[in-house]
């Protein structure tokens, strides 16, 4: 296996890093957020950066692995390049989830705060379970089927989080912007509550690699060379809704990072999930901070959501993937 | 870690482990000499509708089985079925004296290999990564391959001629080409009973004889037990040391290719008028169907 792709991707990570840390409201030069990070820093500055921009960049950074690990989990268990969290409804259904869990007046205790994530990742798992059985003919699941059925599964639960909200009091309507990708600011509280479910679905996605390289030669050659295709199947769709559901809990509904990067990966480092997946992984988390970045600047000083930088510069790239797939029959 | 680069220098690991160990099976354990495979009186139904019925069959090390029939008389689902990807309902799978239908996929997979046709192979991936994947039943939970199994998948790339493929993407290969790298996938499996599912489907004249002698030569050669679904019933006269011929789910015959292939099992389970007679050359039964028998009386 080559180091080129990991340690080159590490370098850009440390890049995104280093950049969501300096932009803001208040830009943190080199010197400073050096200076800060050791404890050495001026009181404001410490205080903009321990309390603010490191639990955001961190947080951000956390979502963008679980998306990019669990898109490409999602992309080899269906064996379709255009599985990602958002377009096949999973990250709607984990909103769901999610949503009917901060209904509940008990939210904002730490306890309360981690029953988002298990809420989101019940969600994700049913709709995961839903689109997949809508989605599959014979053994194969057809792109068209299966962006079909994501996307009325994802409809009625976004409609149905709609709904939830609007009846609600003040408390959740605050949750809009987080459903549309701007994160939920609560520091490193929202970290430590994702931080297991995050832990345990990547872990399991990354400790995987070569039961997906073995999925892709579909699920008969897969088991005649020794997988046991059921279960492995169903170990993957948990752990890959687990991962999806700690991204959406805390920072809303983001799509295409799951999509774009393990696609971009792909193309660069060849098809081996044994590298692809820890690939997706860093690279999910430099492409959200960057998007994240971005969100912060483009209508300065007014934030948007990062969902809508990611599905500005994610819907075109679907587009591409689908002409491709399209002409070429391959992916 | 994968070592894409330069796989194999000849020599790099002579001498890696001792004693050599190789793909080819070892005869003189157990049942192999006679039984490698021993199929008892195995049934399938997919539903109410019954594919296979009570079918008996073995295959000795060293030996290929040729498996004919007209289509939809389950040949391939008897290889599903060996191979646990169906189940069945009824009956004893033996590989080399073991009850295979309790076995989980990854022992099984160490005792059979099975050659699929070569249509659905995921073409970004190159010849040798697909060959490792042969290594499955035999690596740790994260998949990694030693260099024992590098060796291996190596000789196996080697045995079926196409080690000069290595780096090639499956998608540019040729549907022989393909199927060279399937079988050299299940050599690498290390597993002395080898299933091919009609591997010369879809192949020209000049790869057909290819494939085929290469079969036959693991079995003769190398000592494995081949089981071949086979259209072709010329190459299977030629080739098996044994013919069985299925129709309508049952074992029909089972024997030498003079004793198969006989006009008078194979008019009625075919649905065809033919004519068998003896080849010129190697003198095994040579089968011409015709239209009409009259037609050229």
């Amino acid at each position: 296996m080559s180091r080129i792709p990991f340690l080159s991707s590490f370098l850009i990570l440390l890049l995104a890093l280093l950049l969501s840390l300096a932009i803001g409201s208040v830009f943190l030069p080199l010197a400073e957020l050096l200076a800060a990070l050791t404890g050495h820093g001026a009181d404001l500055t410490n205080s903009i950066l321990w309390k603010i921009r490191l639990p955001r960049t961190v947080l951000i950074a956390l979502t963008g692995m679980a998306l990019g690990g669990s898109g490409a989990a999602y992309q080899g268990l269906f064996r379709n390049p255009l599985a990602d969290p958002y377009l096949i409804g999973v990250a709607s259904g984990a909103g769901l989830g999610a949503v009917i869990a901060m209904s509940v007046k008990w939210s904002y205790s730490f306890w309360g705060l981690m029953a988002v994530p298990l809420a989101a990742f019940l969600g994700a798992l049913l709709t995961v379970f839903i689109v997949y059985l809508l989605a599959r003919t014979g053994n194969v699941v057809p792109t068209t089927t299966l962006i079909l059925a994501g996307v009325t599964v994802s409809s009625f639960a976004v409609s149905l989080t709609s709904f939830l909200m609007l009846r609600s009091d003040g408390e959740l309507r605050r949750a809009m912007s987080w459903l549309m990708g701007g994160s939920i600011q609560l520091g490193w509280m929202s970290i430590a509550a994702m931080l297991p479910y995050l832990f345990l679905g990547l872990s399991i996605i990354l400790l995987n690699g070569h039961t997906l390289n073995l999925l892709q030669f579909g699920d008969e050659q897969a088991q005649q060379l020794g997988l046991n295709v059921s279960r492995a199947k169903t170990i993957l769709l948990i752990a890959a809704s687990l991962a999806t559901a700690a991204a959406v809990s805390f920072a809303g509904i983001i799509g295409f990072i799951g999509l774009v990067v393990p696609h971009l990966i792909r193309l660069w480092a060849g098809p081996d999930y044994r590298q692809l997946l820890p690939l997706s992984v860093l690279g999910g988390a430099t492409a959200l901070l960057v998007s994240d970045v971005l969100a912060r600047v483009v209508l300065a000083p007014q934030e948007i959501p990062v969902g809508i930088i990611t599905a500005l510069a994610g819907a075109p790239f679907f587009l591409w993937v689908l002409r491709r797939a399209k002409n070429q029959g391959v992916w | 870690m994968y070592r894409e680069h330069e796989p194999f220098h000849a020599g790099t690991y002579e001498n890696a482990w001792e004693p050599m160990e190789t793909f080819s099976p070892d005869l003189n354990r157990d049942d192999g000499r006679n039984n490698m495979l021993k199929v008892t009186g195995l049934s399938v139904r997919y539903g109410a509708r019954v594919v296979l019925e009570n079918i008996s069959l073995n295959v000795a090390g060293g030996k290929m089985l040729a498996l004919i029939g007209p289509n939809g008389t389950g040949k391939s689902t008897f290889i599903k079925a060996v191979s646990g990807v169906i189940p069945a309902q009824r009956g004893k799978i033996q590989v080399n004296g073991q009850d295979v239908t309790r076995l989980s996929p990854l022992q099984r997979a160490r005792l059979m290999a099975v050659i699929p046709q070569a249509a659905a192979l995921p073409p970004a991936f190159t010849v040798w990564q697909t060959v490792l994947m042969g290594r499955t039943p035999h690596l740790n939970f994260l998949g990694q391959p030693s260099q024992k199994d590098e060796e291996i998948a190596r000789r196996s790339l080697e045995r079926v001629n196409a080690l000069d493929l290595a780096k090639r993407r499956v998608g540019e290969l040729s549907g022989g080409e393909a199927q060279r790298i399937l079988m050299a996938r299940a050599l690498a499996q290390s597993a002395p009973l080898l299933l091919m599912d009609e591997p010369t489907a879809h192949l020209d004249l000049k790869y057909q004889l290819n494939i085929l002698s290469l079969a036959s030569s693991l079995a003769h050669k190398d000592g494995f037990a081949v089981l071949i679904v086979l259209h072709d019933l010329n190459l299977a006269a030629q080739y098996a040391d044994r013919v069985a011929l299925l129709a309508e789910g049952r074992l029909q015959a089972i024997g030498t290719p003079e004793q198969t292939i006989t006009s008078k099992l194979l008019v009625p389970a075919y649905d065809v008028p033919l004519h068998v007679l003896p080849h010129p050359i190697h003198g095994r039964p040579f089968v011409s169907a015709i239209e009409t028998a009259e037609q050229y009386a």
